[in-house]
């Protein structure tokens, strides 16, 4: 399983990972970002994505 | 085999290069080249939070770096004066040669700079991390700061200025702050919400002066007034670092001319097949707008050609064929000034007409942009899932 951490102070709710990682992050209504904290390991190639493409690198795999 | 892949330039679409590579399978050497003495790290906050830090620490900005890479070489402090396309080989200062099978050109963008000469320990750029740190002993209560440039990096250097508690003051050729991205009308209630927040403009206008006798005390500008100020920050735009390519086969009048797979253009017909553009320094054709080729400074291309490069070499070196043949990015970018998320998909820049389609233009809005009737780009002010809802409209 992967561990997965969004600083929320560094978070400004761009939705930027929404589109690479979906099963993991969404806009909600509030244009807040929710997400869910653990992953299949299958998700690993998609989770990259989504920190690679955070504007705030607000997004952490915890080991 | 043994030579592998060299990579001019350990930035961002550096790193991202070498992750592409592996991801997609290349296992052969990786070595990557850069001038400046630090890793991969992320720029967007040097004009941002960083730069209003108490402490400037470079562990907040630094990449992490992953497992699958931990076997590419990092030469930093290593500057590339010159590369041989034919021999395929590059030439490290000092004359040391290294060479190569495939190279990724990755330089970027340098500031452009006033020509004024005098006080150039008052005078400061913004691109690297020891911009940031120059600047920043600059920053504070009572400084009186004159900013050249009204794009992004200016206005955000402003905003953090003005909490810090600096007078600023942006001095620009231009109608209204980022009107190139925001268009006319939103631009200029940017300006007006900027001016409440403290920020002077002197919209087009020049410096013509730096007047001082020891120091920088004021400049003199083309509309005949005189601002006094400490510090300069010359926010005016980029130019690419490609002249170590001159004497090629290649087109570098601005940034590397490339091809839709991002292959380095022969300027005498044709591509190189083993030399590529990753991130700003490339000038390329976008299909999604139209077959012009430009370089596009936002952050997300550095990554998105790095991850497309990547894939087509490793499916080179596996012979296999690359899922997608056409480089096609949308670009994206955001800005954060006081209470203001700007956040904006496409090329605003290309349009020839905007309107507002959400919100209400003295808060939160969206704006459309569209050229002779086609979407080209949406920039918001907040509302970010509906500039986000775009998305796949521009992608066509």
């Amino acid at each position: 399983m992967i561990k997965i951490n969004v600083d929320m102070n560094k978070c400004q709710h761009y939705g930027q990972c929404v589109f690479e990682a979906p099963n993991i992050f969404k806009l909600n209504e509030d244009d807040k970002l929710e997400y869910v904290a653990t992953a299949d390991d299958s998700e690993l190639g998609n989770i990259e994505a989504a920190i690679d493409v955070c504007p705030m690198q607000a997004i952490f795999i915890v080991d | 085999m043994s030579e592998g892949v060299v990579v001019v330039g350990a930035s961002m679409g550096g790193l991202r290069l070498a992750e592409s590579l592996r991801r997609f399978g290349y296992t052969g050497p990786v070595r990557i080249f850069g001038n400046e003495g630090h890793p991969p790290y992320n720029r967007p906050p040097l004009s941002k939070d960083l730069l209003s830090a108490a402490e400037i620490d470079f562990a907040e900005v630094a990449f992490p770096q992953r497992s699958a890479t931990a076997d590419v070489e990092w030469n930093l402090s290593a500057e590339v004066v010159a590369a041989d396309l034919t021999s395929q080989h590059i030439t490290i200062s000092g004359g040391k040669q290294v060479s190569f099978e495939h190279l990724i050109i990755a330089t970027g963008l340098r500031s452009k700079r006033l020509g004024f000469e005098s006080f150039p320990g008052d005078r400061h750029a913004l691109r690297s991390f020891e911009d940031a740190k120059a600047l920043r002993s600059k920053l504070g209560v009572g400084r009186k700061i004159v900013i050249i440039g009204s794009g992004f990096i200016a206005c955000e250097v402003a905003a953090t200025a003005t909490k810090l508690g600096c007078e600023v003051h942006i001095v620009s050729p231009s109608k209204s702050p980022m009107d190139r991205a925001l268009g006319e009308k939103l631009s200029a209630v940017v300006k007006l919400r900027l001016e409440a927040q403290g920020i002077t403009f002197h919209m087009q206008a020049t410096v013509i002066e730096l007047i001082g006798s020891n120091r920088l005390e004021a400049v003199a500008l083309s509309d005949g007034s005189t601002v006094r100020c400490d510090t300069l920050v010359e926010a005016i735009g980029s130019e690419a670092n490609c002249e170590w390519l001159a004497g090629n086969d290649l087109d570098i009048t601005d940034g590397l001319l490339c091809d839709g797979s991002l292959r380095a253009v022969r300027a005498s017909g044709g591509s190189w097949p083993n030399v590529f553009g990753v991130g700003d320094v490339a000038r390329f054709p976008n299909p999604i707008f139209d077959a012009t080729p430009r370089r596009i400074e936002h952050w997300n291309i550095p990554t998105e050609s790095a991850k497309f490069v990547g894939q087509q070499i490793a499916a080179s070196y596996n012979s296999i064929e690359a899922t997608v043949e056409v480089f096609r990015p949308l670009p994206s970018f955001w800005s954060d000034q006081f209470d203001m998320h700007i956040f904006g998909l496409g090329m605003s820049y290309l349009a020839d007409a905007s309107k507002l389609v959400h919100g209400d233009i003295s808060g939160d809005c969206v704006f459309e942009f569209t050229r002779e009737g086609v979407l080209v780009g949406v920039v918001g002010i907040g509302h970010r899932s509906v500039v986000q809802n775009y998305r796949s409209a521009l992608e066509r």
